[in-house]
């Protein structure tokens, strides 16, 4: 029988934790909270005396603040209890570690099945709350019912209840068998099984499946192996993971007829073919550091004679749209895994994130089964805040895009960084090999149902129906161990290759290896599993995470595990490396599955979709009235889209290993957004890596082609800004787009198609005229939700992640302006670009009339950006600038501001003399939000070698800081448009969403 | 001068500050190894062949049960003997973050009357109620027997913590504390460096504002701020206004601890 230990604060010990959820809980769902007090309680399921009881009862206990019993302790005064466990096979972090501390206050190893399970106790001092509103604490605040188990009780109820002594261990019986999929009925019951399975696939890959097993050859082949007739559940699904979107982007590979707006019709064979890895071969023609491109789990650049970078970003949208906190926790422990199984295996070196989300402030009806924004993002940040700090890996970008069309799928962005000796035991690391009779190793977590059909999962729309085992929580002190672990194995050249488990588990990542070799021989028997009860083509598939696949020569095999052990890694044998062209999957002594390799990864039939593209017409807002601009400015420095986002950032580590150069936020006080971000390549010299991103899923609604355009160079704008040298720089795309494929439930499915060709279309363009080559990328294709019967879908989304390297970091140049006195100059010509700018969309709003953002949205002339970098390369070699900032959303008016903010520097600008095409109006000089562009400082001296270095390009001297702390900006006919002190603007720059 | 002084890094579990923690002690002159906690365990008697011993930050499993509470546990169930012996050697203990937290929740610190492997005071969460990562101002006492800060007036560190309040019911051993100089650094004030109890400048809401404590010898001491991350001068938030105003550091400010500590095991 499990013991039950509850541990609590002494009094006169502050319990934080009880705060936030009182703050929160009366904050967010405005219920009458007097005061809570939290409590842990453990429950140990393993035989003790009594004496053991006692010491693991005080082994547990920090003797100084807390007090605890075996039992039941002593409540405090309450009226409502709230316990929140975990449902069985949910990740207990807390609990895992306790049994480690189980076991060495026992003094002895444990069982399997002897284990500690935690729970959260809230006892809650609110004598008019009812039981329904404590209730909803639980479920909206507390405990994510996919996850948790919730428990309510009144004071009464709570003192005529025994104490919970249940524990959610699993006790399924073990069902190892494999099950025949019955797929020769009609088509109708084809649609059906793909759909009650999860298998996402459509009625040709169906058929496709049918017809292969239904061959002579197949059939014969399986007899031999005694395997059923029909294909296995193992087969099945083991196909369906492969040829999901998810891991096949069968939508980048389809063949696309496009029609133009003018009928012009263009036959597309694969987006990805021809636009990224397109535009990529063509850019490497003329550069020559890229390594390993588009192949790998993640692109490899070179970086040094010594070191080459490893970039990989993520998105993990679905299962952060179920359970933020894990989906995200996930998403950022899970991305690190990418390098860590790119070429023989990256160190990690700082992690990047980013968030699409709707307003936390969000008061419009929610579809039912839907979380509030607020709610996701907190989960979101915490998730990413935990997974990364106990990682000890360092953020060094984030940023957050609200808009109310991400409340169906949040999209959560993750990334990591790695380095890569160029070579590893006197081979160039980023080369992989697996031979036939090399060891299949699987290293790191164990398995259980969690993550099951993830992969698949995430190619479909989120539905109320969605499967509960897709969530996943992240252990990342297992990955650690992983971690250290494996670098170690790596150095002391004791594997041959690695991949990670991401989507689709085993199924994937020994398929990938496999196909290096030319086959696997996999046994599910011997996979180390969480408990009993996994069917085999569970095992297959899971995707519980912190798992990596390694292939280790023969001789190896011993030292390997040898080495595991004594890092206390879980690592097991799971088959052999085959180059008999089959993938071949036992359970024990049986055969469960056999597919040729082949058919695997080269069987999916590819589309035939068609996009059509006709130009939206959105009008614009009315001219704001009046000529005073400071409100506005004030407000659009205030909107969630410009503000500050520093509140949450803290919480996230961002100095771990001790490199940072040019942190996220900088200035007189940290506190202003940087451009990009420096850190060293390691500690040895002054070399470096910037970093920086664009994204605007605003100007799609215009035209995505434009929005690709203007993001690639913000992101390249960004690095140039801060240091960054043309040429050197590389690009990570990830595209995240609604359903582009025209069926019943997407009737604009080849509009939002056409968006999808028109942004790659820019991303050839603009990528091949920078040579700003993409290494690695990702699209996720079907972020939609229908749920309550409502459809919400997201905007078409480019995160475009940008890499250099950095000669020497002490010549990095920072957006905040340094002296009283110094020159402004903006560079770069102001357009009337104001369409889907920060600036309409504000007014559109105040208007009544939200859905009126339209104009010219920002365009790009690649000749004259290209130009503009060159001359800023020069002068930061030169030293000239003292500070420089790239404006993006909110245009000059906000870049002046934020720079002016950074310094505690007053600016007096006078519009005039802005270099702008044409005839432009005072707002159009503010806010337009025009690409290639910098707000500069120089200090008098070097005025004349500066204003050389441009002589022929746009760039002109518009004002000078001041030691006054006023920012004043003057209009084309002489009067004050923008006047304040800056202390109020820094105020609502940090306001909205401070504390929040 | 003989050979170099030999330092011991433990790592593993979920600690994660060993490469830049093995810089600060390689630049100040010692001579590092990194064990993993597994191997020393195997071996405790290892112990024996370091003068100085570090324990770094990080989430020791993952600070699920407390922050430093398990691994505290497993040291004090496998190491004790060891480690008595290595304090009564007289050599050098030094605890950052995580590794402060586990110093507490072992007793190493405060340390007070030999008592090394009682807990006394507590490392809780922070009064603001999450992790947070930003910098602060270090003021250091003068008086303060700590090996590391000899000399040490005022320095910016950063802090990256979610558990950093020191905390104790009792105030007589508090004062007790104080009285014995067993304070070695605090919060203080940008500006003036005196102690300060409000947020930002105390990010915990720390007790008397206490930001580090060390034992009565002085030997062994721990902090929640971070000097192995200041280890460069571009590591300071304001390094290119420090450059254009002429204060730019030659090295890391956070490098002074390691060189008074290799200074001492070179003479002792």
């Amino acid at each position: 029988m499990p013991y039950r230990i509850e541990i609590g604060l002494k009094r006169g010990a502050h319990d934080a934790r009880g705060h936030g959820v009182k703050a929160k809980a009366r904050q967010i769902l405005n219920l009458p909270i007097r005061s809570v007090q939290t409590r842990t309680v453990y429950k140990v399921d393993a035989p003790m005396a009594r004496s053991e009881l006692k010491a693991v009862r005080q082994a547990f206990t920090d003797p100084v603040i807390e007090t605890s019993a075996a039992g039941r302790l002593r409540p405090p005064r309450f009226d409502w209890l709230i316990e929140v466990g975990f449902k069985p096979g949910v990740t207990d972090n807390v609990g895992r570690t306790a049994r480690v501390a189980l076991s060495d206050v026992l003094d002895r190893a444990l069982d399997p099945g002897e284990d500690v399970y935690t729970s959260l106790q809230y006892f809650i001092r609110a004598p008019e709350m009812s039981r329904e509103q404590a209730r909803q604490l639980g479920t909206d605040l507390l405990a994510n019912p996919l996850i948790h188990s919730l428990q309510v009780f009144s004071a009464d109820e709570w003192r005529t209840h025994p104490a919970d002594d249940s524990v959610p261990a699993i006790h399924d019986k073990p069902e190892p068998e494999a099950q025949p999929f019955d797929l020769q009925g009609t088509d109708a019951d084809l649609v059906r099984i793909s759909r009650e399975h999860i298998l996402s696939l459509n009625i040709e890959e169906m058929r496709t499946i049918r017809d292969y097993f239904n061959s002579p050859d197949v059939r014969a082949a399986r007899q031999a192996l005694h395997l059923p007739e029909q294909p296995t559940d193992v087969e099945v699904e083991c196909v369906a993971q492969s040829w999901s979107e998810h891991c096949c982007h069968k939508i980048f590979a389809a063949r696309i007829r496009y029609v133009d707006e003018q009928g012009r019709e263009q036959i597309i064979n694969s987006l990805f073919d021809t636009f990224v890895k397109g535009a990529t071969r063509k850019i490497a023609e003329s550069v020559p550091w890229l390594v390993s491109v588009f192949t790998d789990n993640a692109g490899i650049i070179r970086f040094n004679e010594r070191l080459n970078l490893v970039y990989k970003v993520e998105t993990h949208n679905s299962p952060s749209a179920l359970d933020p906190y894990g989906g995200a926790m996930t998403g950022i422990v899970g991305v690190n895994r990418d390098p860590m199984g790119t070429g023989m295996g990256a160190a990690l070196l700082c992690n990047v994130w980013g968030y699409c989300l709707g307003s936390p402030f969000y008061k419009g009806h929610l579809p039912e089964g839907l979380m509030h924004p607020r709610r996701i993002r907190d989960g979101v940040h915490l998730g990413v805040i935990e997974g990364g700090n106990q990682s000890g890996i360092p953020w060094a970008r984030g940023w957050e895009v609200f808009a109310d069309r991400f409340i169906g799928k949040p999209l959560v962005f993750c990334g990591t960084v790695g380095t890569l000796p160029v070579k590893v035991n006197g081979r160039p690391s980023e080369e992989k090999v697996v031979l036939p009779g090399d060891a299949m190793v699987m290293v790191g977590g164990r398995i259980g149902k969690d993550g099951i059909h993830g992969a698949t999962f995430s190619s479909e729309e989120l539905r109320t129906e969605s499967p509960v085992q897709a969530v996943q929580i992240g252990d990342p002190i297992t990955q650690r161990k992983m971690y250290e672990f494996l670098l170690e194995a790596r150095d002391l050249g004791l594997y041959r290759c690695i991949t990670d488990n991401g989507a689709g588990g085993l199924s994937c990542s020994i398929g990938e290896m496999g196909r290096m070799s030319g086959g696997a021989d996999l046994d599910l028997a011997r996979a180390p599993l969480k408990y009993q009860g996994l069917k085999p083509w569970e095992i297959l598939l899971s995707e519980a995470q912190e798992r990596m696949t390694l292939a280790v020569a023969p001789d190896n095999v011993k030292d390997f595990l040898t080495l595991a052990q004594r890092r206390d890694v879980d690592a097991n044998v799971l088959g052999t490396f085959t180059d008999s062209g089959v993938f071949l999957i036992r359970y024990g002594e049986r055969v469960v599955g056999r597919l040729d390799m082949n058919f695997l990864y080269k069987g999916c039939p590819v589309m035939d979709l068609e996009a059509r593209w006709t130009p939206p017409d959105i009008p614009g807002p009315a001219p704001m009235r009046g000529g005073n601009r400071t409100r506005a400015l004030r407000n659009l420095l205030g909107s969630l889209n410009v503000c500050s986002k520093e509140f949450k950032s803290r919480q996230y580590d961002g100095e771990v290993k001790g490199l940072s150069v040019v942190k996220p936020y900088g200035g007189v006080f940290s506190d202003m957004p940087s451009d990009a971000t420096i850190l060293r390549i390691d500690y040895a010299g002054q070399e470096g890596i910037l970093l920086a991103e664009g994204i605007n899923p605003f100007y799609s609604d215009i035209d995505t082609y434009w929005m690709m355009a203007s993001v690639i160079d913000e992101a390249v704008r960004r690095i140039i800004s801060a240091g960054g040298t043309l040429g050197l720089i590389a690009g990570l795309d990830n595209f995240c787009w609604p359903d582009p494929v025209e069926s019943e439930k997407t009737p604009d499915g080849q509009y939002k198609l056409a968006q999808l060709v028109r942004a790659n279309q820019a991303l050839y363009d603009i990528t091949t005229a920078y040579r700003v080559p993409c290494i690695s990328g990702k699209d996720s294709c079907k972020n939609d939700s229908t749920r309550g019967g409502r459809k919400i879908s997201i905007p078409p989304t480019v995160l475009f992640s940008t890499i250099a390297p950095m000669g020497d970091i002490r010549q990095a140049v920072t957006m905040d302006m340094k002296r009283a006195g110094d020159l402004i100059y903006v560079i770069g010509l102001t357009r009337n670009e104001l369409g889907a700018s920060a600036f309409h969309r504000m007014a559109a709003e105040q208007q009544g009339t939200p859905e009126r953002y339209g104009g010219i949205v920002p365009h790009l002339d690649a000749p004259g950006a290209l130009a503009l970098y060159t001359a800023m390369n020069l002068a930061i070699a030169r030293g000239l600038l003292r500070s420089s900032h790239t404006p993006t959303r909110g245009g000059l008016a906000v870049a002046i501001t934020l720079s002016a903010l950074g310094g505690n520097l007053g600016a007096h600008i006078d519009l005039t003399l802005v270099p702008a095409a044409g005839a432009l109006t005072d707002d159009a000089l503010l806010f337009s939000e025009s690409n290639s562009r910098f707000v500069v400082t120089v200090a008098p001296e070097n005025a004349g070698d500066f204003e050389t270095l441009f002589a022929n390009l746009p760039c002109a001297r518009v004002g000078e800081t001041t030691p006054d702390a006023q920012l004043i900006i003057t209009g084309q006919k002489g009067h004050t448009l923008i006047q304040s002190e800056l202390n109020s603007l820094r105020k609502v720059f940090k306001g909205t969403l401070h504390g929040i | 001068m003989g050979s170099k002084p030999s330092v011991l890094i433990i790592t593993g579990y979920g600690v994660n500050c060993e490469a830049e923690s093995r810089v600060a002690w390689e630049l100040a002159g010692a001579e590092v190894q990194l064990v993993h906690l597994h191997d020393l365990l195997d071996a405790p008697d290892r112990l024996r062949d370091f003068k100085a011993l570090m324990f770094i930050g990080g989430f020791s499993f993952g600070d699920h049960m407390g922050s430093g509470h398990v691994l505290a546990l497993r040291i004090r169930h496998h190491l004790r003997e060891e480690l008595e012996r290595f304090i009564a050697g007289g050599h050098l203990i030094l605890g950052v973050c995580n590794g402060f937290q586990v110093m507490v929740k072992l007793g190493l610190l405060p340390g007070l009357d030999n008592q090394y492997f009682t807990q006394t005071v507590a490392l809780m969460q922070n009064d603001c109620g999450t992790f947070q990562n930003f910098w602060v101002t270090l003021g250091f006492e003068p008086q303060s027997p700590c090996i590391f800060t000899r000399g040490l007036t005022r320095m910016p560190l950063p802090i990256r913590h979610g558990e950093g309040k020191i905390f104790t019911r009792d105030k007589s051993l508090l004062e007790r504390i104080e009285a014995g100089h067993g304070v070695a650094c605090r919060y203080g004030d940008p500006a003036t460096g005196a102690p300060v109890m409000t947020f930002p400048d105390n990010p915990n809401g720390s007790l008397n504002a206490i930001a580090g404590l060390c034992d009565p010898t002085g030997r062994i001491f721990g902090l929640m701020p971070h000097p192995e991350a200041y280890l460069f001068p571009e590591n300071h938030p304001q390094w290119q206004r420090q450059k254009l105003d002429g204060t730019l550091p030659e090295e890391g400010l956070g490098l002074k601890l390691f060189r008074n500590a290799v200074g001492y095991l070179d003479n002792h």
